[in-house]
């Protein structure tokens, strides 16, 4: 079957995109690409994707607004609590032994996994010796992880996933409300370096000895997928953890060699 | 020849994609547990359930079918004679290459995964080499789907709203676009093993 006039413009508007502003989504996963285009084509008015990529290439505020459709803000706190359960168990009595500690959360989104981590990090006394990269392509969510405020009624959500991920406190102890809003405390964020940096075409900038990639690589095809595991497995260091969704796994990558299972419910794993 | 005889006579199908929610997981197993070892085409299924997290219909449908059970898994090539559900918690889609996708992108008809998403993208991987159905439900979602698959030439079928346990989405899915067939669930049994023969 010869591919239709809307995946002939997809594909053209990645690359549009890639030659312009550097952004690379031409290694995405097509299907859930073309609803996200779509969709911002009735946000855009344009008529055709022809004509929202006209307009992007010509207007870099087009642009910025088209990537808060392109990426996906959608996270929440302490999502699959057995996953942080897992690192509890399995990873922080390994991490204890460091004098410090370098944490990479991958596509960190609106920072919601980052404020989770930093909980988790805190209660097993290893915070303020750790020092965690939140990356992201998307400056408007690193802005947002930066604030660290989130709605009120998500915190009630969150809650009961904290209770069940181990914590040993109240999830409230961490924040403070005002109005409709919760504001995570400074502490958590204080070791936290939030910044750009794009899995498709950046490189490793740090060793870690954890990388959390949680419902990320789900976006990519697995060319990209491979790229991504690689660069973690270059980032961490010897015997260093790997976290994915709980979606996610790598049994279809050329990188499954290279890491071993210490948790395949949960998806963790460890650097060979 | 009946009208389902003559509507699947000389089709060439190479999935389907079926849908439902509310009293849905008696639906599929009544069309289900009647298909032989030997059907070879691939089944994929999404039913709506009320808590997100991981589901035990693999276990369910696997200890009554003839046929392998798994869950659909991120990047894994469709395989024929197959049935696959989709996750909790994700939207499942189909790529080009006949892989499947997952993505946790927000709710669509307060569902994820949603049947109009996995649909839709079904409907542009395969064309009118795949039969969509619809089956019994709360709200309606897989209406817009199920008018994708028939717009892109697929075969579409709705259960009979008048058999459904709640008819709210085959008959939002009829009024939408009306569906090639609407049928009892023996009638899409019996349909599937048709689709098979050709």
């Amino acid at each position: 079957m010869k591919p239709d006039a809307t995946d002939i413009e997809l594909k053209l508007l990645a690359e549009a995109i890639f030659l312009r502003y550097g952004h690379d989504f031409r290694d995405y996963s097509l299907a859930s690409q073309k609803r996200r285009v779509l969709h911002a084509l009735s946000q855009f008015d344009c008529p055709t994707i022809s004509a929202l990529q006209s307009r992007v290439l010509h207007d870099p505020e087009a642009f910025h607004q088209l990537l808060q459709f392109l990426t996906i803000p959608v996270s929440e706190m302490f999502r699959d609590p057995s996953y942080f359960l897992a690192l509890r168990r399995e990873a922080a009595p390994l991490l204890q032994t460091y004098p410090s500690i370098k944490v990479w959360v991958a596509g960190c989104s609106t920072g919601e996994e980052v404020y989770s981590l930093a909980i988790l990090l805190h209660e097993e006394g290893l915070l303020e010796r750790t020092l965690i990269y939140a990356t992201d392509i998307n400056p408007a969510s690193l802005d947002k992880a930066r604030r660290g405020i989130f709605p009120l009624s998500a915190m009630e959500r969150y809650a009961a996933s904290y209770e069940k991920s181990g914590g040993k406190r109240q999830l409230s102890d961490y924040y403070t409300s005002a109005y409709e809003s919760a504001l995570m405390d400074r502490f958590l964020s204080a070791n936290v370096t939030f910044a750009d940096h794009s899995l498709a075409t950046d490189t490793v900038f740090s060793e870690t000895h954890l990388v959390s990639c949680r419902n990320v690589l789900i976006y990519f095809n697995r060319k990209l997928q491979d790229r991504a595991l690689k660069l973690f497995h270059d980032s961490l260091c010897n015997r260093g953890f790997l976290g994915l969704g709980s979606k996610e796994s790598m049994d279809f990558s050329a990188c499954s060699d290279s890491f071993e299972t210490v948790d395949r419910r949960e998806r963790l794993y460890r650097k060979r | 020849m009946n009208e389902r005889g003559s509507i699947a006579a000389g089709r060439q199908i190479d999935a389907v994609v079926i849908g439902g929610s509310a009293g849905g997981l008696d639906a599929m197993l009544r069309i289900l547990s009647g298909l032989p070892g030997t059907f070879r085409l691939p089944l994929i299924a999404l039913l709506h359930l009320p808590n997100n997290g991981d589901s035990k219909l693999v276990d369910v449908f696997g200890a009554r079918l003839a046929i392998p059970v798994e869950e659909a898994a991120d990047k894994a090539r469709i395989a024929p004679g197959r049935l696959y559900f989709a996750p909790g918690g994700y939207h499942l889609l189909v790529e080009q290459d006949f892989s499947f996708a997952l993505s946790c992108e927000a709710p669509v008809h307060y569902s994820r995964p949603s049947i109009d998403v996995l649909m839709e993208s079904a409907a542009d991987a395969w064309g009118p080499r795949l039969a969509g159905i619809l089956l019994t439900g709360a709200n309606d979602d897989g209406a817009e789907g199920l008018a994708r698959i028939g717009e892109r030439g697929g075969l579409t079928v709705a259960q009979d709203p008048d058999e459904a346990a709640i008819p709210t989405m085959p008959r939002a899915a009829i009024k939408r676009r009306a569906p090639d067939l609407v049928l009892p669930l023996d009638s899409i049994r019996d349909l599937l093993l048709e689709l098979n023969r050709h």
